[in-house]
């Protein structure tokens, strides 16, 4: 795919791209992400209710998985949780996380009175899946654009 | 934007006004804010949440870690919000059930009265 437009094609068409950001177990790349995911879903034309969906969403399964890597002593350079953003009519997130969320959730929430990031985001969004197969997690939402064409 | 927090009291209760982001990265400081309230004897606590934009379950979890500690000492936790991005998150959790939540400050503190 051409990284952009040809002078043929029409305004939007090649502009689908995405963002990918690899960050380490560090809590204050949370923030980093979301900030990142914001941007691009308001630059992709996700309507601002939803922008803020997509910054929660987000923040919910990096928080998750940088909370669970720490809990597997999942520190070093080389463990990374790996966040794909596409913009193509809305967007799609893709979290893979190096370690099973859905374990770790259940793990750390037992017996509390508020649910995981893994409910609240099963809570906001009907798009969405979540797999895991023990040695790590995939999660994988999407919203729609609110206008036909991204705005630039 | 960094946490800010400050406190003072208003007709015996504790305000703590909270402004900013609370994520898993801030949270912790927040957390430390009411250990400290909860310590020093203050047991009945009001947190403003009007000036936090960002809040998630990480946030969540030190305001339900706030209110069991009060509740130890037969205190309590009022919430102040209006952010209808910030209720939501209430809404889907079940915790309007768990915690009251006003519109003002006053209104919190009369409510406590």
């Amino acid at each position: 795919m051409p990284l952009l437009p040809t002078p043929n094609e029409p305004p939007g068409a090649a502009l689908m791209s995405q963002v990918s950001l690899a960050v380490g177990a560090d809590p204050a790349h949370v923030r980093v992400v979301r900030l990142v995911a914001g941007a691009v879903a308001r630059r992709a034309g996700v309507d601002e209710e939803s922008v803020d969906e997509v910054k929660l969403a987000v923040g919910e399964a990096c928080a998750l998985a940088v909370s669970a890597m720490q809990a597997h002593d999942l520190t070093g350079h080389a463990d990374r949780l790996v966040v794909e953003i596409e913009d193509d009519a809305g967007i799609e997130v893709v979290v893979r996380a190096p370690v099973d969320l859905e374990q770790h959730a259940l793990d750390a929430h037992a017996g509390e009175l508020f649910p995981d990031g893994l409910a609240v985001i099963r809570g906001l969004l009907d798009d969405v899946s979540i797999s895991s197969d023990g040695a790590g997690s995939l999660v994988r939402m999407s919203w729609a654009a609110e206008v036909a064409h991204p705005t630039v | 934007m960094d946490l800010s927090l400050e406190t003072r009291t208003q007709n015996n209760r504790t305000i703590v006004e909270v402004g900013g982001e609370i994520d898993v990265y801030t949270a912790p400081k927040l957390r430390e804010c009411l250990v400290d309230q909860v310590n020093a004897g203050s047991y009945h606590l009001v947190i403003d949440l009007e000036g936090v934009d960002f809040l998630d379950s990480t946030g969540l979890g030190v305001l339900v870690g706030g209110l069991k500690r009060v509740r130890s000492h037969e205190g309590s936790l009022a919430l102040v919000c209006t952010h209808e991005r910030l209720l939501k998150i209430f809404r889907i959790t079940g915790l309007t059930k768990v915690f009251p939540i006003h519109d003002t400050v006053d209104a919190a503190v009369a409510d406590a009265e």
